[in-house]
């Protein structure tokens, strides 16, 4: 990433008038380069330095904050992976997330598909409450969904695998609460396919159900792919709703954020800060690969919802 | 005759288990809340008293909540500000306002400057928590300290630690609406730019009078996105800020305060009136929003 490489044509476009446009957007060119090279530096920089100093002993990081560890101190993650569970909550988060998300796609693109192509009475009036979803804030539902998840608890049989500190109760709020998105932007998509082809496969005696998974759902895949992302790192990210449904008693379930958080207030009493930075690092580290592979769907899939 | 029948039996079916889960988790969730903020429900008693308006009495007498949402007016207000300047203008540099290409790198620019978005709030929040330490181990204040400057208290003075949440919140978000207004000036058909560069109109000119009123649409839903994101600093205030809202209550929010009073005081029915209040601002927001900013749509 070299401030002074020539100007490209990001798209490999050639205009007869970009030879023009090129000598005079030299100067300018040149201070978006720095502009953008200085917010560039502003988010990268506090992260390599996490990074660096998780492999610190704390007199060298109160020495001198910016220095080079002395020495490559493993020891640091080993504590954070081990005393501070990170592993632990890493794997919670998979489960719930993989759990969460496949359900939210299933069920929302269910609903969204016979929302979008089958106008029965009705119809219009539940896609309205569920895209009313969106409207209101989860904090003035947080006090009755606490409520709402502990009486579920209380059912026998069921009800200690979905009440709270349970996985399955927070996988069911997670799908819950991603719904209303999920059903706005799939019924969009399902509409926008062609009618023909399904109309084909009725007359060749197609259920319905087999329309929906053998015809639709591979014909709506770019859509999922987009919704699919989002939800993921939703759900990855969410931190209020686990806060509520899992408690301190149940720290064995924990998700990553609130491990995390947990680690941080109570570090400030121990003061182990470079165990709380091989924490973070554990943590940032696989987002950042992942959202490397995968960035241009990411960016897609999460400003889905803005771009028309 | 069996053909409606099946259909009909389909469309249950498919309908029947999201809708459920969903009544259960989301829609009895809101409606019990604007129930519960006319009680006094509070602590392990199970008894709720309907008390009528009290509760919301007491919370406009009550100073946390204007302090509340005095600091929520300041990030509702800077924030959208801050951010979409920003993100246009980034958007801009990138995309030389438009043009095809941009300026030379511009992809590594923009996967860096969209990563924040993809970590969480929380994350966010530890990591400049260790940036912004007053002592010799901050990222910032240990080289000033060797200095022999005076640390700056970003989040220990009650003057600036509102400031730092709003810094964080911007080092968070700006990726997101650079991403998101690229992509809306790719859209616009390079002729446009074209002819006006023709005409002698100069970059500026081609901004303020083409980009910016095509993309305006777009700048509306964005104002929307980023307002909602500063009423929600919850993340951020209650992991990033000492005392949980502090110091001395300069950083509380409208979202920590009701998770404060619902899970640490017990007071359900306060808790619930506080998210009816945070409801309607909301709900005004959005509509004065799309009443400003109404302008004649530009249709391509």
């Amino acid at each position: 990433m070299s401030i002074d490489a020539p100007a490209r044509t990001g798209r490999g476009e050639i205009e007869p008038a970009n030879v023009n446009t090129r000598r005079s957007s030299g100067f300018l060119g040149g201070v978006s380069h720095v502009v953008l090279f200085v917010w560039a530096v502003l988010i990268v920089v506090p992260i390599i330095w996490i990074f660096v100093s998780s492999f610190k002993s704390n007199t060298e990081l109160f020495t001198n904050a910016w220095s080079i560890p002395g020495q490559l101190r493993t020891g640091n993650w080993s504590r954070a992976f081990s005393e501070g569970n990170i592993g632990r909550f890493f794997l919670n988060t998979i489960l719930v997330v993989a759990a969460g998300t496949f359900g939210t796609m299933v069920l929302g693109s269910m609903a969204a598909y016979v929302l979008a192509r089958y106008p029965f009475r009705g119809a219009r009036f539940i896609y309205f409450v569920f895209v009313a979803g969106l409207a209101f804030p989860v904090f003035l539902a947080l006090t009755p969904l606490f409520f709402v998840v502990r009486n579920i608890g209380q059912i026998p049989g069921i009800g200690q695998f979905i009440g709270l500190d349970s996985y399955g109760g927070v996988i069911l709020v997670y799908i819950a609460y991603s719904l209303p998105f999920t059903v706005f932007f799939l019924t969009a998509f399902f509409r926008t396919l062609p009618t023909p082809v399904a109309e084909a496969a009725v007359i060749d005696g197609c259920s319905n159900t087999r329309l929906f998974f053998r015809v639709m759902m591979p014909m709506a895949k770019p859509g999922l792919i987009s919704i699919t992302i989002f939800n993921v790192v939703g759900q990855w990210n969410q931190y209020l709703l686990p806060l509520v449904l899992l408690s301190g008693q149940a720290k064995d379930k924990w998700v990553l954020t609130q491990g995390i958080a947990d680690i941080a207030i109570s570090s400030s009493y121990r003061a182990d800060w470079p165990a709380l930075f091989a924490a973070l690092s554990m943590a940032i580290l696989p987002m950042i690969i992942v959202y490397v592979l995968f960035q241009r769907h990411i960016q897609a899939g999460l400003t889905a919802g803005a771009v028309k | 005759m069996l053909a409606t029948r099946r259909k009909f039996l389909f469309i249950v079916g498919f309908l029947a288990l999201p809708a459920l889960i969903y009544v259960v988790y989301v829609i009895s969730p809101y409606v019990q809340a604007f129930q519960i903020a006319f009680t006094d429900w509070h602590g392990a008693s199970q008894t709720q008293n309907f008390v009528g308006f009290a509760n919301f009495e007491a919370l406009f007498a009550d100073s946390t909540f204007w302090h509340a949402i005095g600091h929520n007016a300041i990030l509702l207000v800077l924030g959208p500000l801050i951010v979409l300047g920003l993100g246009m203008f980034f958007a801009f540099l990138l995309t030389s306002g438009g043009r095809k290409g941009g300026v030379g790198g511009s992809k590594v620019y923009r996967v860096i400057i969209f990563l924040p978005q993809v970590l969480s709030l929380v994350i966010v929040a530890v990591l400049f928590q260790s940036v912004l330490k007053t002592d010799t181990g901050g990222m910032i204040n240990g080289p000033l300290i060797g200095l022999g400057a005076q640390p700056i208290g970003f989040l220990t003075s009650p003057d600036l630690a509102l400031w730092s949440v709003l810094g964080v919140l911007v080092w968070q978000q700006v990726g997101f609406y650079v991403v998101l207004f690229s992509a809306a000036m790719g859209n616009v058909p390079l002729e446009i730019y074209e002819s006006a560069r023709l005409d002698g109109a100069n970059r500026i000119q081609m901004f303020f009078r083409i980009t910016l009123p095509l993309l305006w649409d777009t700048v509306q839903t964005a104002w929307v996105y980023m307002g909602i994101a500063a009423f929600d600093v919850f993340a951020i205030v209650w992991v990033l800020t000492v005392d949980q809202g502090g110091p001395d209550g300069s950083t509380q929010v409208l979202s920590t305060e009701i998770y404060r009073n619902a899970f640490v005081y017990s007071k359900f029915g306060y808790a619930s009136a506080m998210g009816v209040v945070l409801f309607f601002v909301i709900l005004i927001f959005a509509g004065v929003v799309f009443g400003l900013t109404r302008r004649e749509r530009v249709e391509l």
